[in-house]
């Protein structure tokens, strides 16, 4: 059994607590919500937190997913099983049912969270995409107060975020807005697999006009998950297989692979363009109501 | 599915598997279970490197954690003479290295602390002083002129070279190839792959220091070779070790081997006088375990245009890590790859293996392969299919077209092997049937027509298990032969306890059925010993499928002779003569008055009663034997495999697969087919996701389940199992092994599949594994060569 160097734990009773808890430990403290990062990462001795500040006990504030107002609400703390079996996620934006259904498996959506998910900031990670394609922003709460900020500028780099050690998640927000449709579509080696690449969109349509498009990519390198290069290009642009294919090869041009045992720079180009399409294509169809 | 019937079930056929009782549970009770009082917990140093010189090692830091009790190095192993230890392949290993290590994630020094999580801490507090040398991962250039000697440690040896070994006549082959109409060759590689059992390996040593005596409970499939193993090495007397494999979580041929772990927990309760328990976690398991494969093969096939095959000749370059520690048969250093002339009807093969040494992780064993049968059974299905390629022919019509027939068995190959029984045909036909193959291929090409990539693979297998006999195989100079005894009480319940040790392949319940067969007895009554070297007569153990075939035979034997004692005692009770008695499924009755006649159960209690016995019988009612198989026993089977490629994406479905296995009589059918059923996964495995690579400094890059990856249920279709039955003509019961049939013959069969769906493309071989990325540069015009790990 592999196991991990020693560290302190410490259960939080409210995000306050929480908050404070992490000032007091310091920045070698790390939160654990779902653990199925950090916890593997910890029994290989990657990650050597001095301390742990669990926040499993604060569901009731931040698990809940909601409609409030124009926005879909995540809580940070809702598991990927909870958003996977959200109606109200899936109505809105089915997108994040076609990406839960393929991250991981059911033992890791039971406990891994939306928010630990983003909070990784694993360059494979399949959320990431998705809240870029939505264009989603996150609620974050430090001693200081409460800011926002868009998931498109969370993330700075591999494993690395704009979240101060004492800061914690609480929610996601995502604007719903009438004449949308949004997909997911991922390659991955085999089922519960991080994605060899895989592509989320969104798009609004006025007819068959793109009014609006989210893009967005994860595993090829693609800066902050997302493609505004192509998103740009599409706007205004007939909804046709055509535009989308354009819009799919501008994608693969701005992202930036790079080589693995999943594949090689040029496949993994090639699948952003591939799959950015087949998502728009799927996304375009929902909007029209053609597809569930 | 068929139901299991409900009132107690004697004898073959269905019924629910006894262990499962506590498996299912929870209830197992395997190593890492395993709990004894003041037990202490190692945990080992492994090497970062791939090769570097060791110049010292510090464990002072280390020494001083609290709760820390010994640190082991190489150095002091030396003074024990215990550095080193014999491989199953007539080499060493070192046990700590000492003058440097040779693949990353060798041994280098061992902690024992009093609890698990203190013994990692301190492996972190050890500092070693390496100096990184050249490293060899490939082993195409192990022999090249400036390849650094991984193995200086031996005298004389000035390369990097193992072992030349042929097998076929070489002249005859060669003029076939001459003179034939079509000559096809292609370099086929099967990549190193890993068995990658759920359980890891690991053992609790306990040496009590008053008796003397040396309890090693451990994950081995082979007891009492290790414990013969351990008293020859360590100098232990071999009645002061008792060697408890208790329930094994997989094994696939990874636990045949003695690892350096094990040597450490019982060095550590030896120094200790405390029970030690070493058990490793995934990573290490993944990286310096037993792994599988790595057969660089160059095959070359001849025939006639009309697609008559003549001819095999293969190369073989056999990558064997750094030790060579490969479990086989030791007169058999490339196992049983003369198989590799497959199920057809040649008139010449020759092949040649070279084994070399690289700084990978030592083994080279079964994993389910039957010594090397995967790998020879690969290469001439590949081999089938590549000439079916150039000939324009269909796979399952050449294949047909070239099979050995059933009027020419026994069928003796051209490496002198031979075939015991078999009817190839009516197995190909029998799946063929199965798969709608003539609808399939309709199909196929209007897909075709439309752009959709579907495909079929045809693969026929023939497999060699059951080793000995004990004349030709033995592992360590311990002949291939194994014991069982069987012991009927009083009231008429039997125990059985056999060499062989269940890994998860139901002993418990096929050895039962086979006694209860033998003499009407509930398979329920009987209990089956097993993997207790104090508890169980010797044997070689559980690894080629050889269970059924050599202890099973003895098992049938042992009931036999119960059977035959009884027939005495019965004489007795009926005041008969024995040569009146005849048996009627569970009791001897006398011939021509069925009303008088008596039970094994009754003649049990006579057997210890006062009852007066004939001259010459001893009483009691138990017997013991020893098997020495006269011939193995050869398994076939034909697979059909269907799927579907995702041209965007390089993606592969496998959509149907459709398994017709002959593995003889079927005494317990529902574990065969489960054996049936992890093997076709295996293979898919395998086929389309599993490579254990390095990258040129020789890091290994599969060291966890995210990179080395398992096959789920959603990558696998709904089996179609199909079955003929051609018993076995020189074992008892007609049964032969099938426990690696399916790992044997499915990969192929993928493959085939998806290089059939591609074909469109011109493409005629890809190497393993074929994940989207490599089908997909198959796709443009990339040739698929999987070598080191990044592309
Ligand atoms: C076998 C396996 C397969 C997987 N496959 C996939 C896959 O296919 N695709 C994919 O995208 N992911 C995959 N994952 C990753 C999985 O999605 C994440 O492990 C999980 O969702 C992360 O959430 P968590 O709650 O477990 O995070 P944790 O492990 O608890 O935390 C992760 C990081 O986020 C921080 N954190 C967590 N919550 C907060 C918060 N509210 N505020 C601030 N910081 C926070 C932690 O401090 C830590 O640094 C896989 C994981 C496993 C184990």
């Amino acid at each position: 059994m592999q196991v991990p160097a020693p560290f302190t734990y410490e259960r939080a009773t409210s995000v306050e607590h929480a908050i404070a808890l992490l000032g007091e430990l310091g920045p070698e403290a790390r939160v654990v919500a779902g653990g199925h990062s950090l916890i593997p990462m910890m029994k290989l001795r990657l990650a050597r937190p001095d301390a742990l500040v669990d926040i499993n006990g604060l569901g009731a504030e931040l698990a809940q997913i909601r409609v409030d107002g124009d926005d879909l609400v995540i809580g940070s703390l809702a598991r990927h099983a909870d958003l996977l079996g959200s109606a109200v996620a899936g109505e809105h934006f089915p997108i994040f049912h076609d990406a839960e259904k393929v991250i991981a498996d059911p033992v890791v959506r039971n406990f891994g969270t939306v928010g630990g998910s983003l909070c990784q900031a694993d360059p494979a990670e399949d959320l990431a995409a998705v809240f870029a394609a939505l264009d989603g922003v996150a609620t974050l709460r430090g001693p200081a107060g409460v800011r926002q900020v868009r998931v498109r500028e969370l993330h700075v780099g591999p494993y690395e975020t704009v979240l101060a050690p004492d800061e914690l998640m609480l929610e996601l927000r995502v604007a719903i807005r009438p004449g949308g449709g949004s997909a997911y579509e991922k390659v991955e080696r085999r089922v519960g697999d991080y994605p060899v690449a895989a592509a989320g969109a969104a798009v609004w349509l006025d007819g068959d006009t793109v009014r609006d498009v989210g893009i967005g990519l994860t595993a090829v390198g693609a800066e902050h998950f997302a493609a505004p290069e192509a998103e740009a290009a599409l706007r205004g642009q007939p909804a046709t297989e055509e535009s989308f294919r354009a819009a799919g090869q501008l994608a693969a041009e701005h992202c930036n692979p790079s080589a693995d045992q999943r594949g090689p720079v040029d496949y993994k180009r090639h699948l952003a363009a591939e799959l950015t399409t087949r998502a728009l294509l799927r996304a375009a169809a929902r909007a029209r109501g053609q597809e569930a | 599915m068929t139901t299991v019937e409900e009132r107690p079930h004697t004898g073959f056929g269905r019924t629910l598997r006894k262990e499962d009782v506590r498996l299912v549970r929870g209830k197992g009770n395997y190593v890492d279970d395993v709990r004894l009082p003041g037990m202490l917990h190692g945990a080992l140093l492994r090497s970062p490197y791939a090769h570097a010189k060791i110049n010292s090692i510090d464990t002072s830091a280390a020494e001083a954690h609290p709760k820390v009790l010994a640190v082991i190095t190489g150095e002091t192993l030396k003074g024990l003479g215990l550095a080193w230890m014999p491989t199953l392949s007539y080499d060493v290993q070192a046990v700590l290295a000492t003058d440097k290590v040779r693949y990353q994630g060798q041994e280098v020094a061992f902690v024992i602390a009093e609890d698990h999580y203190s013994a990692r801490d301190a492996v972190e507090l050890i500092e070693v002083d390496y100096e990184p040398l050249p490293v060899v991962a490939d082993a195409k250039k192990a022999m090249a002129a400036d390849a650094p000697v991984i193995r200086d440690d031996k005298e004389g040896q000035t390369d990097n070279h193992i072992f030349d070994w042929e097998s076929g006549d070489q002249a005859e082959t060669d003029a076939v190839f001459a003179n034939a109409e079509v000559v096809v060759a292609e370099d086929i590689l099967y990549p190193r792959v890993h068995p990658a059992p759920l359980e890891t390996c690991g053992s609790v040593a306990d040496m009590d220091p008053v008796t003397g005596k040396l309890t090693l409970y451990t994950t081995s499939q082979a007891p009492h070779a290790h414990r013969t193993v351990y008293a020859l090495v360590a100098g232990l007397p071999e009645h002061k070790i008792r060697v408890i494999s208790p329930d094994i979580g997989g094994g696939f041929g990874n636990k045949v081997g003695i690892y350096p772990g094990y040597v450490m927990s019982i060095v550590g309760s030896i120094v200790t006088g405390k029970p030690v328990k070493w058990v490793e976690d995934r990573a290490e398991h993944l990286m310096s375990t037993a792994f599988a494969r790595d057969y660089h093969m160059r095959g070359e096939i001849a025939a006639t245009k009309d697609g008559k095959i003549l001819g095999l000749r293969v190369k073989v370059l056999a990558d064997h890590g750094a030790f060579n520690a490969t479990a086989q048969p030791t007169k058999f250093p490339a196992g049983f790859f003369h198989v590799f002339t497959g199920s057809y009807d040649l008139q010449a093969a020759h092949c040649t293996v070279t084994g070399v040494y690289t700084n990978k992780a030592p083994g080279g064993v079964a994993y389910a392969c039957s010594f090397r049968i995967t790998e020879a059974v690969y290469l001439v299905e590949r081999m089938v299919d590549v000439l079916a390629y150039e000939l324009k022919a269909d796979p399952a019509e050449l294949r047909m077209k070239n099979l050995i027939q059933p009027e020419q068995f026994p069928y003796t190959t051209k490496t002198g092997w031979e075939y015991d029984s078999g009817d190839y045909p009516k197995a190909l036909q029998l799946a063929m049937d199965m798969a709608g193959y003539d609808e399939l291929r309709k199909e196929q090409a209007e897909k075709r027509e439309r752009g959709e990539l579907m495909g079929i693979g045809v693969a026929f297998f023939t497999e060699a298990v059951g080793a000995g006999p004990r004349k030709h195989m033995d592992i360590l100079g311990l002949g291939m032969a194994d014991g069982a005894e069987l012991r009927i009480h009083p009231t008429g319940k039997a125990v059985l306890r056999i060499s062989v040790k269940t890994q998860g392949q139901g002993h418990e319940t096929t050895f039962a059925q086979i006694v209860g067969n033998e003499l009407g007895l509930p398979t329920a009554d009987i209990e089956v010993v097993h993997g207790d070297t104090d508890q169980t007569p010797f044997g070689l153990g559980t690894y080629g499928s050889r269970s059924t075939p050599v202890s099973g035979a003895a098992t049938a034997l042992v009931a036999r002779k119960i059977r035959d004692k009884a027939k005495i005692v019965a004489s007795a009770m009926l005041e008969v003569s024995p040569d009146d008695l005849e048996w009627e499924g569970n009791r001897w009755q006398v011939k021509g008055d069925p009303e008088q006649g008596k039970t094994i159960q009754e003649i049990a209690l006579a057997a210890h009663s006062s009852l007066e016995l004939p001259e010459g019988v001893e009483g009691h009612l138990d017997a013991t034997t020893v098997y020495n198989p006269p011939n193995l026993t050869y398994p076939f089977g034909a697979y059909i495999c269907v799927v579907d490629v995702d041209k965007g994406t390089g993606g592969v479905k496998v959509r149907r697969f459709i398994a017709v296995d002959d593995c003889g009589v079927r005494i317990n059918p529902m574990i065969v087919e489960g054996q049936v059923h992890g093997g076709l996964a295996d293979g898919v495995g395998m086929a389309l996701m599993q490579v254990i690579a390095f990258d040129e400094e020789g890091n290994h890059l599969g060291a966890s389940f995210m990179d080395y990856l398992l096959p789920t249920s959603l990558e696998c279709p709904s089996w179609e199992l199909g079955e003929t039955t051609t018993p076995s003509p020189h074992h008892p019961i007609g049964a032969k092994g099938v426990g690696e049939s399916a790992t044997v013959g499915s990969p192929c069969a993928v493959v085939n599949a998806v290089l059939d769906a591609i074909k469109p493309y011109g493409v005629r071989h890809a190497d393993m594994p074929l994940t989207p990325a490599a089908v997909w540069g198959a796709l443009n015009g990339r040739p698929i060569r999987t070598d080191l790990a990044i592309p």
